[in-house]
């Protein structure tokens, strides 16, 4: 037979073809399994004690002002129905609160993450392209044009819902309030103050001139060229609180930070003794059941407390411990044939 | 996921009913006196060309249709729906234009790749279509080449051996003396045994050369259909004769013209209308055992997603149900509006459709696709399922159950031409009672498969030296692999077993290739003889020759042409005792069979003596043409003639292997001896320049056999090792040469060919010397053994003697069956002159039948045999194919189920499972023996509790014997059944 140009059709010999690459396949063998189990439940439960550890001591002090319940501590029930209306709340520390201390408002039962709630906004307005000033974008209707079709601005949902009450808290030292000083820079996101939100270039010299034509959002007492008059920097679309409330919450039940504590004699955080938190009472959240909520907390390397982390390390390190015991009393029992020889 | 559209399928079969109300017949002439015509006057232009179009699309149809076939699947609607929800703007999730990108992405997957499988059905059709073919043609009076789509329904086609059949062609013409034509029709139901095809009977006598353009008849047959082993119809012949011809005178599409130099016929179905073509009714579309898990899981899916979908928009009503004002956080509408919360619902159960749309996993499908295809592309590409011989791949002909190779279960086998080569070996023969084990031939046997084992671990060492370092790293991978030793050597061991097989079968290939005669290897054509028999024939032969019967002038090995057969002074009515049981057995053995002798001398010589009897007032002119034409149709002869060359150019010099009847030395030697000049008288220029001088009558060493099954081949074979050479064959005689030299040219009166039911066959001849009419009947050994009888007026000494054959010929059966050979008996009978006399009446009006042709036939054949005497019995090894065994334990060890199915006696059937590693030596064999369904049924359950009482860990092999009222008898092997 004919030898040349036989093997035309002959497949190539390659590692490729012929499924020869490299492998390898771990063997999963008692010898490694066991002992594999016992190192990574210690790992777990070694983080899982740290995580808790530093989570216990993480301080945290959390108020509901609602006013929907009586209660002795806050007089805010007053303000349900009231316009404008200032309550206190006032609450004791028995001992220090380590600093520094972040100062957060929380609500529960709003959804910040319901879908068309989420994109009503203007993400081109609020980066401060004054086209859109005019026209804003179609997914901030019905939040887009008032009554007269004046373009709203910042337009949609999630601006017109801001968050709107305030709060100031002093300490009551022998009869006298001594305002504790909030830091109300930097509670912001760094890549939102940055680069996402701008406001638009002065016109005159004057943040405001920039906004002529358009109107505030509904429920907004004030325009956002208002929002710190007091501080150019935390002004208009960068304003911290603005960007706070921008940036929305995952879940329904959530808090975000409203003002840090960081200076003068609270630098070290809040000492023990009797204190009054003023608030100025705006939001309303009796029609979606919601609540409102102040907490105090301070961080730790792992940030807030979070004692989730912790436990659910424990819980998989124990795991893998008893899942080690386990197959150390099988293969002691029932050794598998195969690996005597 | 397919389905065809029922209106259309309404609609082809109204109009193929409409067109078979026109008329039940198709008509058709020959196209030659129109040739010239255009084709609207072309009396056949009605039937398809032979053209094959098997794409389904066109340039231009390709995106409508592509894209209406792909929108018949579930899933394509689904997405369709999806992108279509996106564009209502109450309920869309998503940019809109987003949604289009999925739909988009996999129709243009699916439509590439149901485009590329389109353009290879395209080229492989155009490779069809184009291949070459001999069509008459009137103007050029010859045969021209031609295209296959070139051929018409009414051409004369010529098909030379070897070739493949390029349309449904009624046969009108072979190159062979008796009208007759092999064809192997593997390519259409994957059976090796050739097939014989007849000329059109009654039509012009063989001899003459056929004359294409003298065909004025015209030939009705039915319409075309796809039944393969029906069809008839007749010829009209211009004076109103009509002759009738079955589906024995058909070449069928596809098949391969074997042992017969040239076919000649008229095209009657071309192209889609031939059956091979209604047959392949197109791929049926079969679904992997994943795909349709597949489906149903995705329709739990679906169930889910309607539920979730449910779930969400009542829970959002009731959510929204829930407030007393409107909470800031709810947007409402672009006017300003909150929708009621019902209506909310109503949109959100949509919304959540394309939010939870990934739930239903359509982009597995894609991607099971696209893992199918590179699977496809390393099935294909696997060296391992590479045939060096062939130089083919392996080729995967569905994408769609690739998958389930790693699934199969059961696997059922055919036995022989599957598990065994099909190439019969003659191994053993008892005759008269006295076994002969032919231990020399065994031996011969051994050798040959020991040598291909040497010759097999020098390859093996030569591919180490040529690819070491892939060698290297598959070991390497192994001992990685395995990670424990122990395996590891097994299993590099079987490695190289595998490359030990490719090689070992090339190489039995190339030793036993020699063009392209079917069952010729020097395996299954050399027989070593029996040292004990051939004395005994060679004794047996002396004293007949020396008998008194003999002593004639005539008994000299007779040279020259052999003519009719000399009745010889001598009319002995009985045949004298010098005739041994021996000689008919051997003598049996070379004639009762359908086995063609074909020599190139003898071929030649039958022209030429042809011409010398029936035309012999032939012109010089005349003979020269038949000459040439006889030279020029089969392409090897016609290479002899080196110096002319163009105008008989050799159309088939494109073939990348002109069959070679000449030079195949292994079989055809032609002894250059022996010349006897007289035979061609008229020696023309073309002659002398012959190479080789033409022998006689054809010698022993130059014959080739052509026959239908190997059996056959392998007792032919077999009686000329003992000298009993079969020289020529042709309807009315058979010549068998003695080993002294001696011919006898017997008188074949009859042959009675083998049918299933029958299971054996005879052929009626006149003894040349004795001018006894004496039956020898080969069959099946319980077809034969009931058919014994006692002759009559025996002597006691002779009973008792044919008792003694009988039973100890019994004996040797069952011994070779446990050895596992395949048996056949023969057994003889004299037919006295009155007997035959009465037979051949009815014999005669069985033929001329016209209603139950067969069965009157068949009838005829069994009044005939009847009180046979019971002469021997071979024994024949059919042997298994390579690997088979490791194959088989393979399959076994991977936990298949394999089923063998053969209707080999029980002992034959028992010892080939356990050659081939079915059956194990440990292994239980139950034997199920019913012919009732219900006695199978409680037969099976029993066995199957007696299986159980052996417990788990021992396998049992069952044998199950399957029989019904008519038909073979099926032997079903499973191991194991527990």
């Amino acid at each position: 037979m004919k030898k040349g140009g036989e093997t035309l059709n002959r497949p190539d010999n390659t590692a490729f073809t012929q499924q020869r690459l490299p492998a390898w396949q771990p063997m999963l063998s008692a010898g490694i399994v066991i002992p594999g189990f016992v190192v990574i439940g210690l790992a777990f439960i070694g983080v899982g004690v740290a995580l808790f550890v530093t989570s216990q001591n993480i301080q945290t002090l959390e108020r509901d002002y609602t006013g929907v319940d009586q209660s002795s501590e806050h007089n805010c029930f007053q303000c349900l129905d009231v316009k404008n209306c200032i309550c206190a709340l006032n609450f004791t520390l028995s001992k220090q609160f380590e600093g520094p201390v972040f100062f957060y408002y929380g609500l529960s039962n709003f959804f910040q993450n319901h879908r068309k709630y989420g994109v009503s906004r203007d993400d081109h307005q609020l980066f401060g392209d004054t086209f859109y000033f005019t026209s804003p974008d179609d997914t901030c209707s019905p939040y887009k044009y008032d009554s007269r079709n004046r373009p709203i601005v910042p337009c949609g949902s999630v601006a017109n819902s801001m968050f709107n009450d305030t709060f100031s808290l002093y300490q009551l030292v022998g009869g006298q309030k001594k305002q504790v000083p909030f830091d109300g820079k930097g509670i912001a996101w760094w890549t939102d103050y940055n680069l996402k939100y701008k406001n638009p270039s002065k016109v005159n010299g004057s943040l405001a001139n920039a906004f002529i034509g358009t109107v505030q959002p509904l429920n907004w007492p004030r325009p956002v060229y208002e929002l710190d008059t007091s501080d150019p920097s935390n002004n208009g679309f960068l304003n911290q609180d603005f960007l706070v409330w921008m940036r929305r919450a995952a879940l329904p039940d959530f808090r975000k930070l409203y003002r840090r504590i960081t200076e003068g004699d609270y630098a070290d955080g809040l000492p023990s003794g009797n204190y009054s938190l003023e608030i100025n009472y705006n939001y309303p959240v009796r029609d979606f059941g919601g609540r409102k909520k102040v907490f105090f907390s301070n961080v730790s390397w792992m940030g807030g407390k979070n004692q989730f982390l912790g436990i659910a390390y424990l819980v998989i390190g124990s795991l893998c411990i008893i899942m080690s015991l386990v197959m150390l009393i099988a293969y002691a029992k029932y050794r598998f044939d195969d690996e005597d020889s | 996921m397919r389905w065809m559209d029922p209106m259309a399928l309404l609609g082809r079969r109204w109009g193929r009913r409409r067109q078979e109300q026109d008329s039940t017949v198709r008509t058709l002439v020959s196209n030659l006196p129109y040739e010239d015509l255009k084709k609207k006057e072309q009396p056949n232009r009605q039937y398809k060309g032979n053209a094959v179009k098997t794409t389904k699309y066109t340039l231009w149809s390709f995106v409508p249709k592509n894209l209406y076939e792909q929108f018949h699947r579930v899933a394509n609607i689904y997405f369709v729906g999806l992108a279509v929800l996106n564009f209502v703007p109450v309920v869309n999730a998503f940019q809109p234009e987003v949604a289009l990108i999925p739909i988009c992405v996999i129709l243009a997957l699916t439509a590439i790749k149901d485009g590329w499988e389109d353009f290879r059905r395209y080229q492989t059709d155009q490779k069809l279509n184009n291949l070459p073919c001999s069509v008459y043609s009137r103007r050029e009076m010859g045969f021209m080449e031609r295209r296959w789509k070139d051929m018409r329904v009414g051409d004369f086609v010529k098909v030379v051996s070897n070739e493949t059949i390029p349309a449904d062609i009624l046969l009108l013409h072979t190159s062979d003396p008796n009208g007759v034509c092999l064809m192997e029709t593997s390519n259409l139901d994957g059976e090796t045994n050739l097939k014989q095809r007849k000329v059109v009977p009654g039509f012009p006598a063989p001899d003459s050369p056929f004359k294409p353009a003298g065909f004025k008849s015209t030939v009705v047959c039915e319409k075309p259909n796809n039944d393969l082993n029906h069809f008839s119809g007749y010829i009209e012949k211009p004076d109103k004769k009509k002759l009738g011809f079955g589906i024995d005178s058909l070449l069928l599409r596809g098949c391969t013209i074997r042992n017969t130099d040239e076919a000649t016929g008229i095209v009657v179905y071309a192209g889609h209308e031939t059956k091979s073509m209604l047959n392949n009714s197109g791929a049926r579309n079969k679904r992997s055992k994943l795909e349709r898990k597949l489906n149903s899981d995705v329709l739990y899916c679906v169930l889910l997603l309607f539920t979730l979908c449910l779930v969400g928009a009542l829970g959002h009503t009731i959510w929204l149900e829930s407030f007393s004002s409107v909470p800031p956080y709810l947007v409402p509408d672009s006017d300003g509006h909150f929708i009621p919360s019902t209506v909310a619902g109503f949109y959100m159960f949509f919304t959540m459709i394309i939010l939870l749309q990934v739930l239903i996993p359509i982009s597995l499908y894609v991607s099971i696709e696209l893992v199918k295809m590179g699977q496809v592309f390393f099935i294909s590409h696997d060296v391992d399922l590479y045939d060096q011989e062939t130089d083919t791949r392996v080729q995967c002909q569905t994408l769609n159950i690739t998958e389930d190779l790693g699934q199969i279960q059961y696997v059922f086998s055919d036995k022989t031409g599957t598990l065994t080569e099909n190439k019969m070996v003659f191994r053993r023969c008892t005759i008269m009672a006295t076994e002969y084990s032919h231990s020399e031939n065994a031996a011969r046997l051994a050798v040959l498969s020991e040598t291909e084992a040497t010759g097999d671990e020098v390859t093996l060492f030569q591919q180490r030296q040529k690819q070491p370092s892939l060698f290297a790293e598959e070991e390497e991978e192994e001992e990685k692999g395995s990670g424990e030793g122990r395996p590891e050597a097994t299993r590099r061991s079987h490695g190289a077993k595998a490359d030990v097989g490719s090689n070992q079968r090339s190489k039995v290939n190339a030793a036993g290739a020699h063009g392209d005669l079917a069952f010729s290897s020097p395996l299954e054509t050399v027989v070593v003889p029996d040292s004990k028999l051939q004395q005994e024939v060679l004794e047996a032969e002396r004293q007949w020759e020396e008998g008194p019967l003999n002593q004639g002038p005539h008994l000299a090995p007779t040279p020259g042409p052999h003519l009719a057969p000399t009745p010889g002074p001598h009319l002995a009515p009985t045949p004298g005792p010098e005739w041994s049981p021996h000689l008919d057995f051997l003598v049996a053995l070379a004639i009762c069979n359908t086995v063609l002798v074909s020599t190139a001398t003898a071929q030649r010589q039958r022209v030429i003596k042809g011409r010398h009897n029936s035309c012999a007032p032939q012109t010089l002119g005349g003979r020269l043409r038949g000459l040439l034409k006889k030279m020029r149709s089969p392409r090897s002869m016609f290479k002899v003639f080196t110096g002319k060359q163009e105008p008989l150019a050799d159309p088939f010099a494109a073939d990348e292997e002109p069959p070679d009847i000449l030079h195949t030395p292994d079989v055809c030697t032609t002894t250059p001896e022996g010349g006897s000049p007289k035979t061609q008288p008229e020696v023309t220029p073309h002659q002398a320049q012959r190479q080789r001088p033409e022998p006689g009558p054809a010698s022993p060493d130059t014959v080739c056999y052509e026959s239908q099954s190997p059996d056959e081949a392998a007792l032919v074979h077999a009686a000329r090792a003992y000298g009993f050479t079969l020289l020529e064959r042709t309807p009315d005689r058979v010549t068998v040469r003695l080993p002294r030299g001696a011919l006898l040219t017997y008188e074949v009166i009859d042959i009675l060919t083998f049918d299933s039911t029958r299971k054996r066959m005879s052929v009626l001849v006149r003894h040349p010397r004795t001018r006894e009419i004496l039956l020898y009947t080969k069959g099946a050994d319980s077809a034969v053994m009931e058919l014994l009888g006692e002759p009559a007026g025996e002597s006691v000494s002779q009973r008792e003697l044919r008792k003694r054959v009988c039973s100890s010929t019994q004996r040797h059966l069952d011994m070779y069956a446990r050895d596992g050979l395949r048996t056949l008996c023969f057994a003889k009978k004299v037919v006295s002159q009155k007997e035959y006399e009465d037979w051949s009446l009815v014999r005669q009006q069985a033929i001329s039948a016209i209603e139950n042709r067969e069965e009157l036939l068949m009838d005829t054949a069994v009044q005939l045999e009847t009180s046979l005497t019971l002469i021997g019995a071979t024994g024949i090894e059919d042997r298994l194919q390579e690997n088979v065994p490791e194959t088989i334990e393979a399959l076994r060890e991977a936990g298949m189920q394999v089923w063998v199915l053969t209707g080999d006696k029980p002992e034959t059937a028992v010892n080939i499972a356990y050659s081939c590693k079915l059956l194990d030596h440990r292994d239980l064999v139950f034997t199920l023996n019913t012919d009732n369904k219900a006695v199978c049924r409680s037969t099976l359950e029993c066995t199957l509790e007696e299986v159980r009482r052996y417990g788990p860990g021992r396998t049992a092999g069952a044998l199950l014997r399957l029989s019904g009222a008519r038909g073979p008898w099926a032997w079903a092997m499973t191991p194991p059944l527990a």
